[in-house]
């Protein structure tokens, strides 16, 4: 059906939008989850309430967030070229996918350890743990499952997000979805980029609610 | 030298615009080995109370010692190690849902920085001590209510602690689960010379296990005492809802001084005639019903009434009488009821 050469392309387009998709998933995790984690320690009901802390984590986070990802990708580029010498490509992409990321991955965060039950942190005190030690031997642990379910929706929506930045030259499955579907009329090449998406979303979604399956021991 | 000894114990909580006294100027002392329970009715302050004495919450005048050191003047990595020092059981049990029996008993002792391999060998201890040796690797969620708070229990002692608080620990079992639970905290409190502080609403829990209680109301001491002095004459009112066990059937009972209060038990076939209706159509005189229950026994209606007759000594014994013809037996009883 096609030439080696549209084969070689679109494996390297897979290959592309992975390493956009997983290294900025990990980067993103990098300042989301010390920043979700911040977010719920000073929220009011935290271990350490502070408002000022809060609100301005509050505030950046929803600056952020409001912003569209093709527009803040655009509105990046300066910065992006900063980062990494040049604002096209994979791993160009990589940068704004990361500064979008992250706020998201922090409220992700903030809202799995909200979920964890208070008492189970008020006998945590009680036993006379610090608060670093209810972070990380408490609050981390029992809202593994739903942290674990809130990096499988992230991944999701940073591989859709990888594929936008094919508009403005960001490389992967999207790229090859614009330049040829959108520029060219090759609707065959449109047709399997789309499918391949469509398939690794699949795997990504299933490995994830998989793992957060295998590891929950609060059912069963 | 108590202890616990609670000093002109107070709290306030800040809601919205208004302040709540939670806890006014508490008194209270709890020797080494008491098993020392507080009760109250929900909303009285007794969590609050429970939770100052390992100042998980902070008083806000007043002070908390235990064995002589007020936990206010401790840095915050002191009053961690005072805390290790006491456990804690709860109503909900608090156990971390993700670790399994053996790591959720070695868990205070994760936390004190306890050897691994030494951790499970306590924690294996203490399984015994609760009768759970097979539920090691089980996880929370695969326990019964009872055998969580076996757990909670086992987590509670893994560090060795002095004094053991609970907080409404039975209060979410059934009553052969409280009774076995019960029954190994008392254990605990012999073997271990452990000092149990309960919190709780049901006076059962009380005049089961405890040797002294402290009676809590709107946030005030309002009686203390020996538990069995405090359940026979009981002096302040909450101790005598609280020995009632249901609010409701506390009766106003003070307006009727003049007249007399009876008892009538029905039996078997005794219910049939409007026995009420025709005393009343009988003496041409009203007659205060102040308490009706009915109870299936074993297939069999028993009824217990409590009436209030009305005022003047012949009439009373009149009507006692034509009741007492119709088969029934009469106690009198006292304004308590």
């Amino acid at each position: 059906m096609f030439d080696e050469k549209t084969i070689q392309m679109i494996l390297e387009g897979i290959r592309d939008t992975l390493y956009m998709t997983l290294v900025s998933t990990f980067f993103g995790y990098v300042i989301g989850l010390p920043f979700g984690i911040v977010l719920k320690v000073t929220r009011k009901d935290g271990l350490r309430p502070n408002k000022i802390i809060y609100g301005i984590g509050d505030f950046i986070c929803n600056i952020i967030r409001s912003v569209p990802f093709l527009i803040l990708l655009i509105l990046l580029i300066p910065f992006t070229r900063m980062v990494v010498g040049k604002s096209y490509g994979s791993t160009a992409t990589i940068v704004p996918l990361v500064i979008c990321a992250a706020p998201y991955i922090a409220r992700v965060v903030e809202s799995s350890l909200n979920e964890v039950d208070a008492g189970v942190i008020e006998a945590a005190r009680a036993m006379g743990a610090s608060d670093l030690q209810i972070i990380f031997k408490v609050l981390l642990v029992e809202a593994k499952v739903s942290l674990l379910n809130g990096a499988t929706i992230t991944t999701g929506i940073l591989l859709g997000y990888s594929a936008m930045s094919g508009t403005v030259g960001g490389g992967g499955l999207g790229d090859i979805a614009v330049r040829y579907g959108y520029y060219r009329w090759q609707t065959d090449i449109m047709v399997i980029t789309v499918l391949l998406l469509i398939a690794i979303f699949q795997i990504i979604q299933n490995l994830g609610s998989f793992i957060a399956a295998r590891t929950d021991h609060r059912k069963r | 030298m108590s202890e616990i000894e609670i000093k002109e114990l107070t709290k306030k909580f800040r809601v919205k615009e208004h302040t709540v006294t939670a806890l006014d100027h508490i008194n209270l002392s709890v020797e080494k080995g008491d098993i020392f329970g507080i009760i109250g009715m929900s909303g009285a302050g007794k969590s609050t109370l429970v939770r100052s004495i390992n100042f998980l919450e902070t008083p806000s005048e007043g002070q908390v010692l235990i064995d002589g050191v007020d936990l206010a003047g401790l840095s915050e990595k002191e009053l961690r190690k005072k805390r290790s020092e006491i456990g804690m059981i709860f109503q909900g049990f608090n156990l971390l849902e993700q670790k399994n029996v053996i790591d959720n008993i070695c868990f205070p002792l994760e936390i004190a920085g306890v050897k691994k391999k030494e951790a499970r060998k306590r924690a294996g201890e203490l399984l015994k001590t609760v009768s759970l040796e097979d539920k090691e690797k089980a996880y929370p969620s695969q326990l019964s209510g009872g055998q969580k708070q076996r757990v909670a229990i086992a987590r509670a002692l893994a560090s060795n602690p002095g004094i053991l608080l609970c907080d409404e620990a039975t209060s979410a079992l059934d009553p052969q689960t409280t009774e076995s639970i019960l029954q190994l905290l008392k254990e605990i409190n012999e073997k271990y010379g452990i000092t149990i502080v309960m919190i709780t609403h049901q006076m059962s829990v009380v005049t089961r296990i405890c040797k002294k209680v402290a009676i809590i109301e709107n946030g005030v001491l309002v009686e203390e005492g020996a538990v069995d002095e405090v359940f026979e004459t009981p002096k302040s009112d909450a101790a005598r809802e609280l020995i009632l066990e249901k609010k409701n059937e506390y009766l106003p009972v003070e307006k009727l001084k003049e007249g007399r209060n009876i008892r009538i038990v029905f039996h078997d076939n005794s219910s049939y005639e409007p026995l009420v209706a025709n005393l009343i159509l009988n003496f041409n005189r009203p007659v205060n019903i102040l308490k009706a229950d009915t109870k299936n026994v074993g297939g069999k209606a028993r009824g217990e009434m409590i009436l209030g007759l009305p005022a003047g000594a012949q009439l009373q014994d009149e009507m006692i009488e034509w009741i007492r013809q119709r088969g029934l037996s009469v106690t009198e009883v006292g304004e308590d009821v």
